[in-house]
């Protein structure tokens, strides 16, 4: 039987692994979006479990709406990061310090 | 029993997918450990019985998301080197920052009462006749109707009328299809088409000049 302290568990590793990747690729946008998408993943399993754990459906309509909001901010992203590449031909972090001051 | 070991099989795919995605050499293995990712995630959320949003995750994200992500990656003609340099320099940082919140929450899910529920008991079985389509849309269309009605109506009303809560869903990815598509839009210069919208606006003022001059005198 799956204890709600093991599936706590596995959901909390896979956010500390994203957080992780956000250090260890912080030049590479694309792999920032991966590991932001990792870290809503991780997010949802907390609402899974505690819905399923304290018998309520609520969470997993949360769960419903983070996932369409998590969608449309990847399109926007992959988006603007499109755009980005055309601009400058990099989607180097380092490069966009156009805002400066 | 065949549960639990289900949960610990998928379980470790899922985390050594995750060590795929943030060390991948190549984003494309990076994309696919993610799909690897979304799929054992998608398992384990069947094993909880939450069923709708395991097949919506393999739909959406899956069929979806990731396509869009290989997409771009493939498309780009990006420099690998460049943006791999110094992966090792703040790699010890990653790796404690991520040993540290590993420690810390499973401090706190393991502890006595650290939840402040019993987090050692299994979920209580369900009915053989449960289903979480049912109930998932039983709420999604009653108690989460009012506030999605809302924010959809001064977006949508004469679209959808009785859908509320996908009314948002869809008006967010609408927008983002809108967003996506007005971002990556590119006019060529030089082109030469019709501007609707500027011949819709143009007045009088602009096209036609009254002249006042004398009457000529008839030969």
């Amino acid at each position: 039987m799956i204890t709600l302290a093991q599936l706590l568990t596995l959901s909390g590793i896979l956010f500390s692994l994203a957080i992780a990747g956000v250090f260890l690729n912080r030049k590479n946008v694309i792999l920032l979006l991966m590991c932001v998408e990792l870290l809503l993943l991780a997010a949802n399993f907390n609402f899974i479990a505690f819905s399923r754990y304290l018998a309520d459906i609520n969470g997993q309509v949360f769960v419903f709406f983070i996932l369409t909001v998590a969608a449309a901010e990847s399109a926007i992203g992959l988006a603007i990061l499109v755009v980005l590449f055309r601009e400058r031909r990099s989607i180097n972090v380092e490069d966009l310090n156009t805002l400066k001051g | 029993m065949l549960i639990e070991a289900l949960f610990y099989v998928f379980g470790a795919l899922l985390i050594a997918a995750a060590l795929g995605v943030i060390s991948a050499r190549n984003p494309v293995y990076s994309a696919l450990a993610l799909v690897m990712c979304f799929i054992s995630s998608a398992a384990i959320w069947l094993l909880l019985e939450a069923e709708f949003l395991a097949v919506v995750l393999v739909l959406v994200y899956v069929g979806a998301v990731m396509v869009l992500f290989l997409f771009v990656v493939m498309m780009l003609d990006v420099n690998l080197a460049e943006l791999r340099q110094g992966f090792t320099r703040f790699a010890w940082l990653g790796w404690l920052t991520a040993l540290a919140v590993i420690v810390e929450i499973v401090g706190v899910v393991w502890a006595r009462g650290g939840l402040g529920i019993d987090a050692g008991r299994g979920a209580t079985p369900t009915a053989p006749t449960y289903s979480n389509t049912l109930e998932l849309g039983r709420v999604l269309y009653t108690r989460y109707a009012y506030p999605f009605e809302l924010a959809a109506m001064l977006l949508l009303v004469a679209i959808v009328r009785y859908a509320y809560p996908f009314e948002l869903a869809a008006m967010l990815l609408l927008v983002a299809i809108v967003a996506a598509i007005t971002l990556t839009l590119r006019r060529r210069a030089g082109l030469k088409q019709q501007d609707i919208s500027a011949q819709v606006a143009v007045r009088r003022a602009d096209r036609l000049r009254i002249v006042k001059m004398d009457a000529e005198k008839r030969p």
